[in-house]
């Protein structure tokens, strides 16, 4: 097996295929649809998805977020929730 | 289905998320562990197309999200492509959940081009043989090409394994070939005993050690596998001390449609015979959904009894599985006989005590799922 190295801020994500990422008017929050699961994401969780998904990097993307935030020091938590996103199958490195 | 055992606890916020559609109870196979009613022929008078579609779009207003497909064989219905597409259509995770009989290459793509997300297929057995045995007919390279066509056309698919005393020896033969047709995802489902599997109990129970054994073997391949497979084990609630936590709940998350239209809170349910479950044929699903007496009956924790009542764990399994509680002590309000501190807990014991340790002797004890005269469970206690 493959021993996954960590993400890197160059890296480019991609949400798994199998998975689908939308805003879901019901639960008023954005929800991840795939095989016998859905999550509903919590309003940063949704924000860092829908960046990294559209963003040429992890570090172009957190730079979106930041800006958005006002804030300076998010690189660690946004990379922290990727790690956890991966591991759980949410999202993958485009290769 | 989410899994039971999964841990998860989804507040659907009072909305059906999970919507599963029972097409037709018709079948080419005769699984005697079969989870349709043992009066399947009862209810001949499956849903049209549009009254179908119809399901599916008052389902989705509801806030429903996830979609199952399933039956009976619900490749029998000629329609399921058109009701896919509307699904898709509709803002659907579609999920097919198929014998893989009655499934072809050009169904599959026809399917996939309609939306479908996924689909879980079932296999009994490891080998054609017993596979022969445990279904009926000779369908096992079927399912298997079936397999080769799903990862061919690139959809994610659950392999799904109903587990009795009849294969739970054969788990690691049941690993290698998961792993030779390279899907994502195993269950090994232990079988849950309503309907057919209650008539055929005492003969497909596993024991305890076999099941240790089986979830033994099960660890070791999920080491040796890590993410290549992911291997889901449903344990049989008989040998636990705590019930699932049954749907998440009456009424909390699931909806089921039956073949003739009526609405359940789960698959089971209609065995309760105290209940008289709403139709949508005659009314509303957001009446069904929302205010129906049979939706109401057991939602929230008002209805329990003790122990459940005055339980601090009652917030985690809702005191379990209510068609269980029915089946087994004769009152759906009861708590289910499973949980330890259950009054009726003895009758789990002394099933549990029967399961049998000699291996199946080849003679056929099976009552295959086929046609009957009528019969009641009260005739097979
Ligand atoms: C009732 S079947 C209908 C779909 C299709 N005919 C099939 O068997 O795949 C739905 C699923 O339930 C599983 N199943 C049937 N009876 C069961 C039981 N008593 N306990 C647990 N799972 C069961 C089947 O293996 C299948 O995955
Ligand atoms: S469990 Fe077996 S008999 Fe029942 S519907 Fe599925 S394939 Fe048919
Ligand atoms: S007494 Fe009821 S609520 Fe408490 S653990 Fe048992 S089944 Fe669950």
């Amino acid at each position: 097996m493959d021993i996954e190295k960590p993400l890197r801020l160059e890296d480019v994500v991609e949400l798994n295929p199998t998975h689908h990422f939308r805003w879901e008017e019901p639960q008023q929050a954005h929800v991840l649809l795939y095989p016998e699961g859905i999550v509903k994401l919590n309003e940063t969780a949704a924000a860092i998805i829908e960046c990294v998904m559209g963003s040429t990097s992890i570090a172009a993307a957190a730079g979106v977020i930041e800006a958005r935030y006002g804030r300076a020091d998010l690189m660690p938590k946004i990379l922290a929730f990727l790690e956890d996103a991966r591991a759980k199958g949410w999202i993958r490195i485009k290769s | 289905m989410p899994k039971d055992g999964s841990g998860l606890s989804l507040d659907g916020l009072g909305m059906p998320l999970w919507l599963v559609v029972e097409l037709t109870y018709k079948c080419p196979l005769k699984c005697p562990w079969c989870s349709n009613p043992v009066e399947f022929e009862r209810y001949r008078n499956e849903l049209s197309t549009e009254e179908w579609k119809t399901v599916l779009r008052d389902g989705r207003k509801l806030g429903a999200l996830q979609l199952g497909f399933t039956g009976g064989e619900p490749m029998l219905r000629r329609d399921l492509e058109e009701l896919v597409e509307e699904a898709d259509r509709l803002g659907y995770y579609t999920n097919l959940i198929t014998s893989g009989v009655g499934l072809t290459v050009d169904r599959l793509r026809a399917l996939k081009a309609a939306g479908l997300k996924q689909v879980q297929l079932s296999l009994q057995a490891p080998d054609r043989q017993l596979n022969e045995a445990l279904v009926g007919l000779d369908v096992f390279d079927h399912k298997i090409a079936i397999a080769h066509a799903i990862k061919a056309e690139g959809l994610p698919m659950v392999l799904n394994i109903p587990i009795s005393r009849y294969n739970i020896e054969r788990t690691k033969e049941f690993i290698e070939l998961a792993e030779d047709l390279g899907v994502e995802y195993v269950e090994f489902a232990n079988l849950q005993y309503y309907n057919w599997a209650l008539l055929n109990r005492a003969e497909l129970l596993p024991t305890r050690e076999q099941i240790e054994r089986s979830e033994r073997l099960v660890q070791e391949a999920r080491q040796r596998l890590g993410k290549k497979l992911t291997i889901y084990f449903v344990v049989p609630d008989y040998y636990d001390d705590r019930p699932k936590a049954c749907m998440n709940g009456w009424g909390a998350i699931h909806l089921t449609i039956a073949p003739d239209g009526t609405a359940l809170p789960c698959q089971e349910a209609r065995l309760i015979e105290t209940i008289d479950f709403p139709n949508v044929r005659e009314r509303d699903l957001a009446w069904i959904w929302r205010e129906s007496p049979a939706f109401q009956t057991f939602r929230g924790d008002s209805w329990m009894k003790d122990p459940c009542r005055s339980c601090p764990e009652k917030e985690r399994d809702f005191g379990g599985c209510r068609c269980q509680a029915f089946l087994l002590t004769g009152d759906a309000a009861n708590t289910d006989p499973v949980c330890a501190k259950s009054p009726n807990r003895s009758i789990i014991d002394k099933l549990v005590g029967c399961a049998k340790h000699e291996k199946p002797d080849g003679s056929n004890r099976l009552i295959m799922r086929d046609i009957r005269k009528r019969q009641s469970h009260a005739d097979v206690e």
